[in-house]
Order: C-alpha cells, then structure tokens, then sequence
C-alpha cells in the first residue's frame, strides 16, 4: 500500500469502502442508537475522534513494540487494552473541559469501546499494510463514512415511524432492509477507486 | 435468572430468545463471512468456542471479580480465547483463516459473547454458565448457516463449494446455466437476508402469541 496517496484513502474510505456498509462492523450500536438524529451525531462525532486516535496509536504499538519482540499475535490483546484505555482517558478529559461537551458526547463513550468498527479498523490497518499518515486518515475517513451511515440513518427512521410497516418488521428488520438500501446506493460509488 | 433450568436455557437461546432475531446482538462480526457457507460454519464454530469457555471462565471468577473492573476483565478473557482460535484456524485451516481476515479479531467486540457473561454467567453456576455459551453459539451459528446457504445457492450456483445449480438449470433445459446473483455475494444481499429471516421468524412467534393454543 505504499504509493497510494493518504487522501485517496481517506475518501475511499468514507464512500467506496464504507466500514458499516460494506465491511459490516459497528453495526450494534447503529441498529440501537439510529432512531434520534441528535444522539446519532454525538455518537458518530464520538466515533470520529476515537477512531483517529486509536488507528494512530495503535499503528504505534503495533510497529514499535509487537513487532520488534515478535509477538505480533497478541494485536487483538493489545488494540483492545489501547481502545478501552483512550476511551476511559477521554471520558475523564471531556468531563474535566467542558460539561456540555460531555453531556453530549460524553455519554457515548463507554458505548464506543465494543464498537466492532474501531478495533476493526486498527485490525484492516494491519492487514492492509498502511503507513502512519495512510492509517490516521484511514481511521478519520472510516469515522466519518460511519457518522454519515448513522446519520441518514437516523433521518430516514425519523419518517419511518408515521408509515405502516408490517408488524414482525418494525424495529431492527425495517432498519436492516434500509442499510441494504443504503449499501447498494455505496456500490454505485465503487468504480470512484477501490482501496483492499 | 439465577434460578434456570438447563432445558429452559436451550429453548431460550435457540428461539425464544435467539440472539440474532430477538436481541439483534452481534451481527457485526459474522455477516461479512456469511457469503460462503464454510468460512460461516468456521466463523460459528469459533464463535461458539469463544463464547463457552469465556462463560465458564467468568462464571468461575464471578465471586472475586471486583465490580469495577469486571468489563476490562470479561474483554480480556474473551480476547485470550480469540487469539487461541486466530492461532488454531492459522495452524490448521490457513486458507480459511486467510479469507476471514479481520473478523476473527473482531469476535472480542461480537456484543453476544459480552452480553451473555453480563446476564447470565456472571450470576450462574459454571456447568449452566458453559451451557448457556454453547447454545448461545450454537442459536447464533444456526441462523447465519441458514443465511449463508442461500446466499452461496444464490450468489455462486454452490453448496459447500459444489456447483449445483447449473446441472439443475442444465436438466430442465436452460442452456446458459445459472446466472448468478452477484447482488448477494455483496454487501446489500446479506442486509436482505437477514431483514428477511428476522420477518419470517417474528412472524412465526407472532402468530404463537395470538394463537397459544394451536
């Protein structure tokens, strides 16, 4: 992955590779917490921040000490200590700064540390090979690409709950039938530039 | 809860209370493999691994764990069980391993593992805790099975890796074969069939409530 620009990354990342809609991870807290725009943000500006910074750190750990003492098979350990370690230290930062940061931001953040797309990214990060530039921009354009699912996700339930909709489909069946809508909208963006 | 009978526990997890269906819980992890019905059956068999030894585990530590540290403690039991699968499919089955990539790694996130040892190993005997794993597992794995059967039959003409549709296209006289759904290898087929199992099973216990007696 070395001569692919940062950028390309990014974008591709946001659209053609969306990490909820093609990849599948974060999905938990986006079929529960989609049913409010206002929530939705605040948990995809949280995801944002964390998935930017952890993808950095992590490259870190990864390259500067896993890899030299040749026990790369303890990533999963490791991200996971990472991930809940820098969720743990925001909460405690946001609280400290500003409350109403933390009112609205705040409350997610425990939610955020079993958020499948976080320790997922760190892990493709691995896998695909990404530099450090690449992989901090990889990890701010799947954060977005993830707010952005979440968000229109969270408008178009908004309007869903005035429609009739089959009685064993409300809920979480209405919501999977329109992410499959939304991810075949995605596909339509996948001859853009193909990031594996 | 404290109280469950081993048969009401497998009732629960396979049906009533599935964890796919009913609770909507870690689908994140699992349907991105659920396009080839083998990578899904190894994806299950892990799954089902880690969920039992990480509940029995638990339910063991559940009188010396201190409150406040109990989720780090659950995520790193959960997380040592997963690198000893990532380790066992790298040995045995390296192709599959391969194909799964990341989402080996990303059954320490699968909320179904998290939530069973939050509401039923931390305040259950070991051999129930175990149990409880297991069938959660084994509920899990049955749907995404049936999930990736059709979307392999339909999105590849294959079970197991066999071609079969285009010999049954062949036989009722179609020559081209078996056109294939490339629409449910990809990402939107596996959101359809989900929304579509998750329909018809509610509407099978829908109509249990309405009608108890038949």
């Amino acid at each position: 992955m070395e001569g692919l620009s940062p950028w390309v990354i990014f974008f591709a990342s946001i659209f053609t590779g969306n990490i909820l809609l093609v990849y599948f991870l974060g999905m938990c807290s986006f079929l529960s917490v989609s049913k409010q725009v206002k929530t939705s943000l605040g948990l995809g500006l949280a995801v944002v921040f964390v998935l930017t910074i952890t993808s950095a750190l992590n490259y870190i750990v990864y390259y500067y000490i896993l890899e030299p003492l040749n026990i790369e098979y303890l990533r999963y350990i490791a991200f996971i200590i990472v991930i809940a370690s820098v969720v743990q230290l925001l909460e405690m930062i946001i609280e400290r700064i500003s409350e109403t940061l933390y009112i609205n931001l705040g409350i997610f953040l425990p939610l955020i540390t079993v958020n499948c797309a976080i320790l997922g990214v760190s892990l493709f990060m691995v896998i695909r090979k990404y530099t450090f530039i690449q992989s901090v921009l990889f990890g701010a354009g799947s954060g977005i690409g993830w707010m952005l699912a979440i968000l229109a996700m969270a408008g178009i339930r908004a309007r869903l709950n005035e429609q009739k909709i089959p009685p064993a489909l409300r809920g979480p069946g209405i919501a999977l039938i329109i992410s499959g809508i939304m991810a075949m909208a995605f596909i339509g963006f996948s001859g853009i530039v193909q990031i594996q | 809860m404290a109280t469950s009978k081993p048969l009401d526990v497998i009732k629960d997890d396979l049906w009533k209370n599935n964890p796919v269906t009913i609770q909507i819980l870690g689908i994140c992890s699992t349907l991105a493999v659920t396009n080839i019905f083998l990578n899904t059956l190894i994806m299950g068999l892990g799954l089902t691994f880690v969920t039992a030894f990480s509940s029995l585990t638990i339910s063991l530590m559940r009188n010396i764990i201190p409150q406040r540290v109990r989720m780090m403690v659950q995520t790193l039991v959960i997380a040592s069980f997963v690198v000893i699968v990532d380790i066992v499919l790298k040995a045995y089955v390296p192709d599959i391993s391969k194909a799964l990539g990341p989402y080996v790694g990303l059954i320490i996130t699968n909320c179904i593992i998290m939530g069973r040892l939050e509401a039923f190993a931390s305040s259950n005997k070991p051999s129930l805790a175990f149990l409880d794993g297991i069938m959660s597992g084994v509920g899990y794995m049955y749907v995404l099975l049936v999930i990736s059967f059709f979307r392999e039959l339909l999105g590849f003409g294959t079970v197991l890796g066999y071609q079969v549709m285009n010999p049954l296209m062949h036989s009722i006289g179609v020559s081209e074969g078996w056109i294939q759904w490339s629409f449910m290898i990809m990402a939107p087929g596996g959101f359809f069939m989900l929304a579509l199992f998750i329909w018809i099973a509610n509407s099978i216990s829908m109509t249990k409530i309405t009608h108890p007696q038949k």
